[in-house]
């Protein structure tokens, strides 16, 4: 096995493009758990931690645009106010140590139905942007996760970083597991209000193939606070609405029995989750300042 | 391959080193630090927790090649040559130590949590140990060696800075 540490992007780059069977490590939070059982054993090991591009997040245009190799410790203490969805996500992660070393991107790259960092980003409508000697593309966070642990990359790109748009309104992320703390979720569930754009994001965790959002459930809230005046009145959420969301969100799920939870459970859980989520949201949104 | 890191305050180099292998296994098996250990070896159990640049985390999921120029702190380094750590002493005196597999992971835990909180409450304890699994304890003795260790690092420089 050879081990590349790459300083600059471009060398990283050129390196995944001479190897394209290279696995890079970041956080080493999924990759070292292969080396260890022996499930992975790699040519190359491309370390992308001393890339100081990958480093950091930065503001351009309204957007957050976040280092690929920024730890989910960092989302939560440094980005807590401009995306609390994701680092509301980032919070239920493994633990302290999990979260000192793992990444978003390492997230996005194994691409598990159950990772915390999709519904989070689905609902927010994320952008990834990747790269290779090629040159750089952004591929919407819809158009990312193509199946069960798999993503849109080719096999000479990696991931620079995620672009995110703060949502405008309140959101809030679920997750049930069998415990508090170093849980795999059994079933989450991602919300953003966007009353910026009369729009609504939602994010579904471990309940289909890959992380999907609710179209069916977005469009059809989105329609009920347009046609009731919500947005702008704030008054109380009927509950037919909130059930109604629940419903639909339940019904975008396709999951599977597995020794985690059953299909039936899950579906209902992702239903309870979606009418709590917007019940918390919709508190934020009716007490947050009158000014938008 | 060939790796340099400083651990606990001392420069190392280690050669041979696969390419695959973990900073646990090097501690461990090349540098003669057992002290962190070894019990899943999948970030799950926190018993091979120890500082890199400042952080805690798992030795484990962090490939050697990855510590290469990096401080490394282990429990090795808590204690002084004459007197064990304030967080040492107080798991002894609490008996939050019954077989101590999970004590070393706990210790370098405990030292990060009290050395950025102070004085943690003990919900900022629970979360800040979830990561730190112990089948003997029960927990409870192990919270109160947090309290203990809190107090007693609190008191020197009551009113200072810390
Ligand atoms: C004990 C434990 C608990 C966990 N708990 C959770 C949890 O609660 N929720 C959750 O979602 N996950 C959890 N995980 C899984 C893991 O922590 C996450 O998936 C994490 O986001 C991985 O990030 P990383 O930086 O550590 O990735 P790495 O392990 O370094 O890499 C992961 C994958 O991404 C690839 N990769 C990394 N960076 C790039 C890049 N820039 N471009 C292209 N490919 C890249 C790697 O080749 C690999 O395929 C847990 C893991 C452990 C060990
Ligand atoms: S041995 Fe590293 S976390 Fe268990
Ligand atoms: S004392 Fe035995 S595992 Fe904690």
């Amino acid at each position: 096995m050879d081990f590349l540490q790459p300083v600059t992007w471009a060398e990283a780059l050129e390196a995944k493009a001479a190897h394209p069977d290279a696995v890079p490590i970041a956080g080493g939070t999924d990759v070292m758990v292969g080396l260890n059982f022996g499930h992975l054993r790699p040519a190359l090991l491309l370390d992308l931690t001393r890339v100081a591009d990958l480093r950091d997040w930065a503001v351009t245009d309204g957007a957050v645009r976040l280092g690929a190799g920024v730890s989910y410790a960092r989302v939560i203490s440094e980005l807590g106010d401009r995306l609390p969805g994701l680092a509301m996500a980032s919070r239920t992660i493994g633990s302290p140590q999990i979260r000192n070393r793992g990444t978003v991107a390492g997230n996005l790259a194994t691409a598990s139905p159950a990772g915390d960092a999709h519904p989070a980003l689905l609902a927010a409508g994320a952008e990834v942007e990747v790269a290779s000697v090629r040159g750089t593309r952004r591929i919407p966070i819809d158009d990312f996760y193509t199946g069960v642990k798999r993503n849109a990359m080719d096999g000479d790109e990696l991931i620079t970083a995620v672009h995110v748009v703060p949502p405008s309104g309140p959101q809030q992320y679920s997750k049930i597991g069998t415990r508090n703390a170093m849980v795999i979720s059994v079933a989450a569930f991602g919300l953003a209000l966007h009353p910026d754009r009369r729009a609504v994001g939602t994010g579904i965790g471990s309940a289909a193939p890959t992380p999907r959002r609710a179209p069916a459930a977005e469009e059809f809230l989105a329609g009920e606070l347009d046609s009731s005046g919500l947005w702008e009145s704030r008054a109380e959420l009927p509950e037919a609405t909130i059930a109604r969301f629940g419903e639909l969100v339940a019904a975008a799920a396709a999951p599977i029995d597995d020794v985690r939870g059953s299909a039936r459970y899950r579906v209902h859980a992702l239903s309870v989750m979606a009418r709590r989520a917007l019940t918390w949201a919709w508190a934020d949104h009716r007490s947050a300042t009158q000014e938008a | 391959m060939r790796l340099t890191c400083t651990v606990n305050g001392t420069e190392q180099h280690v050669d041979d080193v696969w390419e695959g292998e973990s900073l646990l296994y090097v501690l461990r098996e090349r540098m003669g630090l057992p002290g962190s250990k070894n019990a899943c070896e999948q970030g799950e159990c926190g018993s091979c927790t120890v500082y890199l640049d400042g952080l805690p985390v798992c030795a484990c999921l962090v490939a050697a090649g990855q510590a290469e120029g990096r401080q490394v702190g282990t429990v090795e380094g808590l204690a002084d040559p004459e007197a064990l750590h304030p967080v040492q002493q107080a798991f002894l005196d609490a008996g939050a130590v019954q077989c101590g597999f999970c004590t070393p992971g706990l210790l370098v835990a405990t030292h990060d949590l009290i050395t950025r909180h102070g004085r943690p409450s003990d919900a900022e304890t629970r979360e800040a140990l979830a990561g730190n699994l112990c089948r003997c304890t029960g927990y409870e003795k192990i919270l109160d060696a947090v309290r203990l260790a809190a107090d007693r690092m609190a008191e020197p420089t009551a009113g200072g800075d810390r």
